[in-house]
C-alpha cells in the first residue's frame, strides 16, 4: 500500500511520518515514534489502555487513523508532566496507589485528565460511571476513583 | 555525589523498612509512562515478528496444511511447523508429554497452534496467517463436561481422593439428609498485558528471551527441551508484567519457545506477541467445575458427613490440572470442620484449551462447593446461612482436623467473623432488608456473610525453595535480586524491604533488579500466594550472611565482642563508635572480605502424601471475611452491589498500603468470577468470548458502591514467617463468595426463604433470573 505524509503534533513537537493510510494513531506513537506509554490492551477499543487526547478530548487511540490526527494537537501520557512536575492527576494516582501492575495506568490518567475536564468527577458514582471505559483487572477501582476525585477537588479549590 | 552521603546517620529509623507503607517501586513510573514491558523494549535491529496459525477445528486429523501462500506473501521470511521444532515438541510443565508446542497431525482443541508465521513485521505476518489453507478430518469432540461420567471418561491426570471417617455411613445415619449439583463457571485471565515473548540470539547456542512470564525457570527449561540445547545456553528474563494472575505461570512457554526456535534459525531477533482474541483462544483459564454433593446433618443444622465430586474442565492436556484439582479438594472444607468426608476429584479431558492457573489454583472453586453445602444446609432447616456457618467452623482445640489430615493449629476465623458481623452491623441490616423486602415488589435486596480459609504453601512440595542474590557495593549501595517476578503485586518493593530493615539502610540504598535465570537458577513459579515467604526469606538469609561477615570484621578489626556490632539506621555502633554503614563497607572491601552472598530457603514443616491423601501440605492458613448486600430487579436479573465489607488479615503485614490493595483488587476479581465473567463455547467447540466485547471484568462502575476494606490490625503468623507476615495474593480472592451468596439470598426472597436458589456461578444477569422464576414456579407448585 502507499505510504502518504502525516504530520503529528504531539506534546507540542511536530512529526513527520511516511505511513500507510491504515496505521493507527496507536502504532503510530509505539512502533513509529517510540512513544510506548500508551499501551495497547485489546487493540479493539474496548480495554482504553490506549486513551490519548487529540484537542483536549479523549480517544482511543487504536481506533483512530493517525492520519485523522493530523494538524491537531495530541497528548499522550508522556506529555502531560510540565517541567518535570507531575500533572495533578499524576500526583494524585501517585498518592492514592491506584494501580498495581500500571498497564492501564496511563490510560486511566488520560481518561481522568479528561473526565475531570468535561465536568464529570462530581461524585464518586459520577466517577465511577465515566472512568468505565477503562479496564483494570488488578481491580484498583477504589484508588483509582479515589485519585480522580482528589484531582478533581484540587482542580476546584 | 554519592546518594549515600545523603542517608540520615542520626536516624532513629531507616526509611522503608518493614512493617511500613511504602508506595509500589515503580510507581513514579507508572503514573508518567515509563515503566517498561517487554513490548515496549527497544527491538534489535532487524527484529522479526511471529504470528501463530490456529487450528479451525475442534478435535481433527489434518489432512492436507497448504502454506505455500502464507510462504509467498509479502515480508514472510518462515513458516514454523511441527517438524521445524529442533529438539522435543513438547511443553507439557509436568512431562507428561501431552503438549505439543505445534499440533503434529492431530488437533484436539479448537484455536490450537499449528503453525507459526514468521514475518518482518508483525502486521505482515498477521495478514500472511490468513493464507493458510488446512484440510481437517473431523473427529468426535466434547467440549463441556456436563455430559461426562466423572468416573469412567478420560482424565487428563490421575485424580485424588481425600477421607477422613467414613462419610457414606455418617451420611446414612445422619437425622436428614440431601444431594445436589452446582457449576461453577471459569474464568479469563485478561491480564491487561497480553502475552510476550522477544527472543535474542547469542553467540554459539546462547538465546535470551524476555518473556511475559511468572516462572522464568521453566521458560528456560521449556526452551531448552524445545530448542535441545541445555538450559545454560539459554537466560530468561522478566522485569515486570502488565497482569499475570496465573495466566502466566505456564502459558508463556509457546510463545517463548516459538520466538527461541525461530531466532536461533535465521539469528535475528523475534518477538511474538499475539493479539487479544488470539491470546484468549489459545491460552488457558481458570478451571470450571461440577461439584457434586451429598451431606448428613441434624435439624439444628450440625453437619455429620459431606460426600463430595469435584469434575472439572481441563482441556485437551494436563498442564497443571493435576495440582489445581488437587486444590479444589484442599479446600472444600473451607472454615468448616467435616466430622466425615470423602472428596474426588475428576481431571477430565475436553477438546477445548488447556486449563491453568488462575489466582486460587482451584481452592476458590472447593470453597464455592463448601459454602453451597452451608446454603442448603442453612435452608433445610430454615436458619440464617451465617448461623450454620458459625455452627460448624473448626475449632481451635477440637474439631480441627482437615479432610488431609492436617491439623489447623492457627484457627482465627470466629474473631474475623465476629468482629466483621458487628462492624457491618449484619443482624440490623438483616431485619431492614426483610422489611425492605416485604415492602418493595420488585426490587429484593439480599445479604450475605462468607468466610475463607486458605492454605499456604504449594502442593508440590519441592516448589517451597527461593534463592536470591545479593551484592553490597564499595559505596553501600544495595543490588537485590531474587527468583520471584513482579507483576503488581509488589513482591519486589516486599522484598526490598526486608533487605533494607536487614542492613538497617534506608529503602532507596536497595535496587531492585530484573527477574533472570542467570542470576537466580532454578527458581519456582511466582505462584501460590509464595512470592514474599519465599523470596523475602531468601533475601533476608542472603543478607544475614554478608551481615555476619560484616560483624566478624568489625569485631576483629576494632577488637570488640561480636556482641557489640550493632547495626544502625544507616550506621553500625561498634564498641563507643559509631561509623557509616557504606564506610564499614568499604573498609571490609580493603580487607578483602566477600560482599555478595547468594540466599536460600526452603519452607519447613510441610510434607504431603498424595497417595494416602494425608500429610501437611500447608504452612499455615491466612483467613478472612467479607459481607456483601446486592440489589436485585426480580424483573430483569439485574443487580448493583450496594455494599461490601472486608475483614481480612496478613499476619504482622510487611506493607499495609500493598496488601489493602491486594484485597480489594482480588474481591473484585472474585466478584466478577462468580457474577458476569462467562466463558461459552459454540457447538463447533469455539469459544466465543473471545475479546472484552464480548467477556465481561469488572468497571469501576461494578465495585461495591460503599466499599468497606480492614485489614485485621491484630493477628500475626503463628509459624515464623518472613516477620510473621502472611501471604496476600490468593486469599482475597474467594472474598468475592460473598456476592454470589447475596444474590442467592435476594433471589430465595421470592420463594420466602423456604426454597435454596441453587444459583449456580457465574451468576450472571440471566441466571439470576432464571433462578427467581424457577423459585416462583417452585413456591407455586
Amino acid at each position: 500500500m502507499t505510504k502518504i505524509p502525516v504530520h503529528l503534533d504531539i506534546n507540542g513537537r511536530h512529526h513527520e511520518l511516511q505511513i500507510e493510510p491504515r496505521v493507527t494513531l496507536l502504532d503510530a506513537l509505539r512502533e513509529r515514534l517510540g512513544l510506548t506509554g500508551t499501551k495497547k490492551g485489546c487493540d479493539h477499543g474496548q480495554c482504553g489502555a490506549c486513551t490519548v487526547h487529540i484537542d483536549g478530548e479523549r480517544v482511543l487511540a487504536c481506533l483512530t487513523l493517525a492520519a485523522q490526527a493530523e494538524g491537531r494537537a495530541i497528548t499522550t501520557i508522556e506529555g502531560l508532566a510540565r517541567e518535570g512536575e507531575l500533572h495533578p492527576v499524576q500526583a494524585a494516582f501517585l498518592e492514592r496507589d491506584a494501580f498495581q501492575c500500571g498497564y492501564c495506568t496511563p490510560g486511566q490518567i488520560m481518561s481522568a485528565v479528561a473526565c475531570i475536564r468535561e465536568g464529570h468527577a462530581g461524585s464518586d458514582e459520577e466517577i465511577r460511571e465515566y472512568m468505565a471505559g477503562n479496564l483494570c483487572r488488578c481491580g484498583a477501582y477504589p484508588h483509582i476513583v479515589a485519585a480522580v476525585r482528589q484531582a478533581a477537588q484540587e482542580f476546584a479549590s | 555525589m554519592n546518594k549515600h552521603a545523603t542517608s540520615n546517620l542520626k536516624a532513629e529509623k531507616i526509611v522503608g523498612g518493614v512493617a511500613t507503607d511504602q508506595r509500589h517501586d515503580s510507581a513514579h513510573k507508572h503514573v508518567s509512562g515509563t515503566a517498561v514491558y517487554i513490548d515496549d523494549m527497544p527491538e534489535p535491529a532487524g527484529t522479526l515478528h511471529g504470528c501463530l496459525g490456529l487450528s479451525a477445528a475442534a478435535h481433527a486429523t489434518i489432512t492436507r496444511m497448504d502454506l505455500s501462500a502464507v510462504r509467498a506473501a509479502s515480508g514472510v521470511v518462515d513458516v514454523l511447523t511441527a517438524k521445524d521444532v529442533p529438539g522435543e515438541n513438547d511443553i507439557s510443565p509436568t512431562g507428561r508429554h501431552d503438549e505439543p508446542v505445534l499440533a503434529d497431525g492431530k488437533v484436539e482443541f479448537f484455536g490450537q497452534p499449528i503453525f507459526c508465521v514468521i514475518a518482518e513485521t508483525r502486521e505482515q505476518a498477521r495478514r500472511a496467517t490468513r493464507l493458510a489453507k488446512v484440510e481437517y478430518k473431523e473427529l468426535p469432540f466434547v467440549t463441556d463436561i456436563g455430559g461426562l461420567d466423572p468416573r469412567k471418561d478420560k482424565l487428563v491426570t490421575p485424580p485424588l481422593t481425600l477421607k477422613r471417617g467414613d462419610a457414606a455411613a455418617a451420611i446414612k445415619a445422619a437425622p436428614r439428609r440431601l444431594k445436589g449439583k452446582m457449576r461453577v463457571g471459569g474464568q479469563e485471565h485478561f491480564y491487561l498485558e497480553g502475552h510476550i515473548a522477544m527472543a535474542v540470539p547469542g553467540e554459539d547456542q546462547d538465546v535470551t528471551i524476555y518473556s511475559s512470564t511468572q516462572h522464568p525457570s521453566e521458560v528456560q527449561h521449556m526452551v531448552s527441551h524445545a530448542l535441545g540445547i541445555p538450559s545454560n545456553a539459554i537466560t530468561v528474563e522478566i522485569r515486570r508484567m502488565g497482569g499475570g494472575f496465573g495466566g502466566k505461570e505456564t502459558q508463556g512457554n509457546q510463545f517463548a519457545a516459538l520466538a527461541a526456535i525461530a531466532a536461533k534459525k535465521h539469528h535475528r531477533a523475534v518477538k511474538i506477541r499475539p493479539d487479544r482474541d488470539d491470546d484468549m483462544i489459545a491460552t488457558g483459564k481458570r478451571h470450571d467445575f461440577l461439584v457434586d454433593y451429598e451431606v448428613g446433618f441434624d435439624d439444628e443444622g450440625n453437619i455429620l458427613g459431606v460426600d463430595f465430586m469435584f469434575a472439572a474442565r481441563c482441556g485437551f492436556s494436563s498442564d497443571l490440572s493435576g495440582p489445581v484439582t488437587d486444590r479444589a479438594l484442599f479446600h472444600c472444607d473451607n472454615t468448616y470442620f467435616w466430622p466425615a468426608v470423602h472428596a474426588q476429584s475428576a481431571p477430565l479431558y475436553t477438546n477445548t484449551v488447556s486449563n491453568t492457573a488462575f489466582r486460587g489454583f482451584g481452592g476458590p472453586q472447593g470453597m464455592v462447593g463448601a459454602e453451597r453445602v452451608i446454603d442448603e444446609v442453612a435452608f433445610a432447616v430454615g436458619k440464617d446461612p451465617l448461623e450454620i456457618r458459625k455452627k460448624n467452623f473448626y475449632g481451635t482445640s477440637d474439631r480441627n482436623i482437615t479432610p488431609y489430615h492436617q491439623t489447623v493449629e492457627d484457627n482465627i476465623i470466629q474473631r474475623i467473623v465476629t468482629e466483621l458481623e458487628e462492624s457491618a452491623c449484619y443482624a440490623r441490616r438483616r431485619r431492614e432488608i426483610s422489611a425492605f423486602n416485604a415492602n418493595s415488589r420488585f426490587v429484593k435486596r439480599g445479604l450475605a456473610l462468607t468466610p475463607v480459609k486458605f492454605g499456604i504453601s504449594f502442593t508440590a512440595t519441592h516448589y517451597n525453595q527461593a534463592g536470591a542474590l545479593v551484592h553490597v557495593y564499595t559505596d553501600g549501595s544495595v543490588h537485590l535480586n531474587h527468583g520471584g517476578t513482579e507483576m503488581g503485586q509488589g513482591l519486589y518493593l516486599k522484598v526490598a524491604q526486608v533487605v533494607a530493615e536487614e542492613f538497617q539502610i534506608d529503602l532507596d540504598q536497595v535496587k531492585i533488579t530484573a527477574t533472570t535465570t542467570g542470576k537466580v537458577p532454578n527458581t519456582s513459579a511466582t505462584a501460590a500466594s509464595s512470592g514474599s515467604d519465599l523470596n523475602g526469606m531468601a533475601a533476608q538469609n542472603g543478607a544475614r550472611q554478608i551481615k555476619d561477615r560484616l560483624t566478624d570484621f568489625a569485631a576483629e578489626k576494632y577488637q570488640v565482642p561480636r556482641d557489640q556490632v550493632l547495626f544502625l539506621p544507616n550506621r553500625v555502633r561498634i564498641g563507643n563508635q559509631e561509623i557509616a554503614f557504606a564506610d564499614l563497607v568499604k573498609q571490609a572491601y580493603m580487607a578483602r572480605i566477600q560482599l555478595s552472598a547468594a540466599g536460600f530457603y526452603k519452607t519447613p514443616k510441610i510434607h504431603w502424601n498424595r497417595d494416602k491423601g494425608e500429610g501437611r501440605p500447608f504452612y499455615y492458613f491466612a483467613y478472612g471475611a467479607s459481607c456483601s448486600e446486592v440489589s436485585v430487579d426480580t424483573l430483569t436479573g439485574e443487580y448493583v452491589v450496594e455494599r461490601t465489607d472486608i475483614l481480612h488479615e496478613t499476619g504482622r503485614s510487611l506493607n499495609r498500603a500493598i496488601d489493602l490493595g491486594q484485597i480489594e483488587g482480588g474481591f473484585i476479581q472474585g466478584m466478577g468470577w462468580l457474577t458476569t465473567e462467562e466463558l461459552w463455547w459454540d457447538d463447533k467447540g469455539r469459544l466465543r468470548t473471545h475479546a472484552p466485547s464480548t467477556y465481561k471484568i469488572p468497571l469501576a462502575s461494578d465495585r461495591p458502591k460503599i466499599f468497606n476494606v480492614t485489614l485485621a490490625d491484630w493477628p500475626e503468623a503463628s509459624e515464623p514467617t518472613i516477620h510473621r507476615s502472611k501471604a496476600v495474593g490468593e486469599p482475597p480472592f474467594p472474598l468475592g463468595m460473598s456476592v454470589l451468596h447475596a444474590l442467592s439470598d435476594a433471589v430465595a426472597s421470592v420463594a420466602d426463604h423456604r426454597i435454596c436458589p441453587r444459583l449456580d456461578a457465574p451468576a450472571t444477569p440471566e441466571r439470576v433470573l432464571m433462578a427467581i422464576e424457577r423459585l416462583k414456579g417452585e413456591a407455586k407448585a
